[in-house]
């Protein structure tokens, strides 16, 4: 960043004392951005190597680290994507998010919205019983969840790992679904329902649209860890490579890394699983940003 | 009309509700209750040994190791997070143009944020694939940078050696988790109203005063959040583990962290499944979240500031 410009005076003339102490700020504002320049540094490096990495011919992924390739090698994609099995991973992963984030946004909305807008015995207890889900570390569950899973057949499948990773988004997408579906005006729902609307055509029609900024933040903070998760694929898949995701397939990839390994590939594909993220993060920044730390405060 | 209530409410609940009970109720059900079992998964038999599988847990060496790791980690992992994000978020805003006594924000503070945010953003899996093969002894980056500036690198690598590898993994949860904790304080201090720092400024507190005397103390809730959440990453760390040192054993267990030895106990396949065990673990592993988070309820709720 450049040096920075002190603001045009408005009163240039009455206040010449106060000149003083505002010039004696601007170093320290360089020194600050040399600070935060080293930590963007440190924050993109590691990134930018892997993608400069990409596109390296085998013998200098780890020859010279810090050199650009000394030629382009693009066919790393290619590689990657169709010998390494990253397509299939990044497809299998595009299933496995896409299934599980409209089966979580659809039921969380339904529980959340029932939870938040109905009166009736046990309501209390069903929200408590969702949300005491956040505090139960996933690592307790794990081992009998593998044969939950295994007794119904759903091992090494797309469907097992849909339902789990939605039951597993359940309780922080109704816990805070909830408290927004609170939030919401009761008078257009009920007039609604005076009209003749039926309960489940009040959900669908009205509370539904008017929930849209809760349901897009609870859907991206969904997405996005739905779209990492490592350690519900790497138990319930058990590194069967039809069926990976990107995480548990790269990982799978690079530990069966010999010395004469396909490196390159290897950096291709990671290259391609953080794509999307970027992608989205690009669109949505600000709302993931401020999403994120409204949820985290929450 | 009221039946039909009672029959939208089932049928809206109906689902979620089952689903979550069969995958997330039942299973930590179960496994508080297979936790008191000799359940090794090769045989259908399964029979309840009480308490042993504790009494083994309090005897076994490994899993000290793991519990200590995780202790270092509890306190290395929040405390070097949250002394980076505040220096952070602390220059992108109170640098900057002055507008009376009060700082506008550093220019280009915007870009910083974005950019500090976004490996927050990436799966820890493919960053701890991507940072393991910087620290290759082979020609990573790491250590050809360490070896340029004239700090030789372990020759069996940073995460070959038992001395540098836990180090290494937290070095790269730190690098990880900054940018969101910067987003965090920075909201936290947009949220401080200005004049408290003009009638700071005005009484003449310097910027060190400012900080440790306002600023630390009006977020302090934010920095409160902050332990809990750099708490439970760092009583999982599960899949730094797993994927940048997968035998720890092979580094005197310098790695070890408790959610990664119950993996092992499970599901590596390097040696008999020993269920029972495992899920003893967990239930250790749940008593610790608790308490941790009951620790920092504690410790952190006394000395909070109220802006009248």
């Amino acid at each position: 960043m450049t040096q920075t410009v002190a603001p045009p005076r408005t009163e240039p003339a009455a206040l010449p004392p106060k000149q003083a102490p505002r010039r004696a700020w601007r170093p320290t504002d360089a020194f600050f951005h040399v600070v935060l320049a080293g930590w963007a540094i440190v924050s993109v490096m590691p990134l930018l190597w892997a993608v400069v990495t990409a596109f390296k011919p085998n013998d200098e992924v780890f020859g010279a680290p810090f050199a650009l390739p000394s030629e382009w090698r693009v066919d790393n994609f290619g590689r990657a994507w169709g010998g390494a099995s990253i397509g299939q991973f990044f497809v299998n992963t595009v299933i496995v998010v896409s299934g599980a984030l409209l089966l979580t946004m659809l039921l969380s909305t339904m529980a959340a919205y029932v939870l938040a807008r109905y009166e009736f015995r046990g309501n209390r207890f069903l929200f408590y019983l969702f949300a005491s889900g956040l505090m139960f570390p996933v690592f307790l569950a794990v081992v009998p969840l593998f044969f939950v899973v295994r007794n119904l057949g759903l091992l090494h499948t797309h469907l097992g790992l849909i339902l789990v990773y939605t039951a597993y988004a359940l309780p922080f997408s109704v816990f805070f679904l909830t408290a927004f579906f609170r939030t919401l005006p009761n008078a257009v729902a009920e007039a609604a329902l005076i009209d003749g609307c039926s309960h489940a055509g009040v959900f669908f029609r009205v509370m539904l649209p008017m929930a849209r900024p809760g349901i897009v933040s609870v859907a991206l903070f969904n997405f996005l860890s739905m779209w990492n998760q490592y350690l519900l694929p790497l138990v319930l898949n058990q590194n069967n490579e039809s069926t990976a995701v990107l995480t548990e397939g790269l990982a799978m990839l690079q530990a069966q890394q010999g010395y004469d390994a396909d490196w390159s590939a290897l950096f291709a594909g990671m290259v391609i699983s953080m794509l999307p993220v970027l992608v989205v993060y690009l669109i949505f920044q600000r709302k993931i940003r401020e999403g994120f730390v409204a949820g985290a405060l929450k | 009309m009221r039946h039909g209530k009672y029959r939208f409410i089932v049928s809206f609940l109906a689902v979620p509700l089952g689903l979550y009970v069969l995958f997330v109720v039942s299973p930590n059900v179960q496994a508080l209750i297979y936790s008191f079992t000799d359940w090794s998964g090769y045989s259908d038999e399964i029979n309840f040994v009480g308490l042993d599988n504790y009494a083994r847990l309090l005897a076994d060496e490994t899993f000290w190791i793991a519990l200590r790791n995780n202790a270092v980690l509890l306190v290395v992992l929040p405390v070097v997070t949250i002394a980076l994000g505040l220096l952070f978020a602390y220059l992108i805003n109170v640098g900057g143009a002055r507008r009376g006594v009060v700082a506008t924000g550093l220019r280009g503070s915007k870009f910083y944020s974005a950019v500090f945010f976004f490996p927050y953003l990436l799966s820890v899996a493919i960053i701890a694939i991507l940072w393991r093969q910087a620290y290759s002894p082979r020609g990573g980056p790491v250590p050809k940078t360490m070896a340029a500036v004239g700090v030789d690198p372990p020759t069996d690598g940073l995460l070959g050696s038992p001395e540098t590898a836990l180090w290494a993994v937290i070095g790269v949860a730190v690098w990880h988790a900054v940018g969101f904790y910067v987003v965090l304080f920075t909201a936290g201090l947009a949220a401080i109203p200005r004049d408290v720092f003009e009638a700071a400024a005005l009484d003449g507190a310097n910027r060190f005063t400012v900080f440790f005397r306002i600023t630390l103390p009006l977020l302090w809730d934010n920095v409160q959040v902050a332990f809990v959440y750099l708490g439970i990453i760092a009583l999982d760390f599960f899949a730094i583990v797993n994927i940048m040192t997968p035998h720890p054993e092979a580094i005197s267990n310098s790695t070890e962290v408790v959610a990664h030895y119950l993996y092992t106990r499970a599901f590596s396949g390097d040696i008999n499944p020993q269920y029972g065990y495992a899920s003893a673990i967990g239930v250790a592993l749940f008593f610790l979240t608790l308490t941790l988070a009951a620790v920092m309820f504690r410790v952190t709720r006394r000395e909070q500031v109220e802006l009248g």
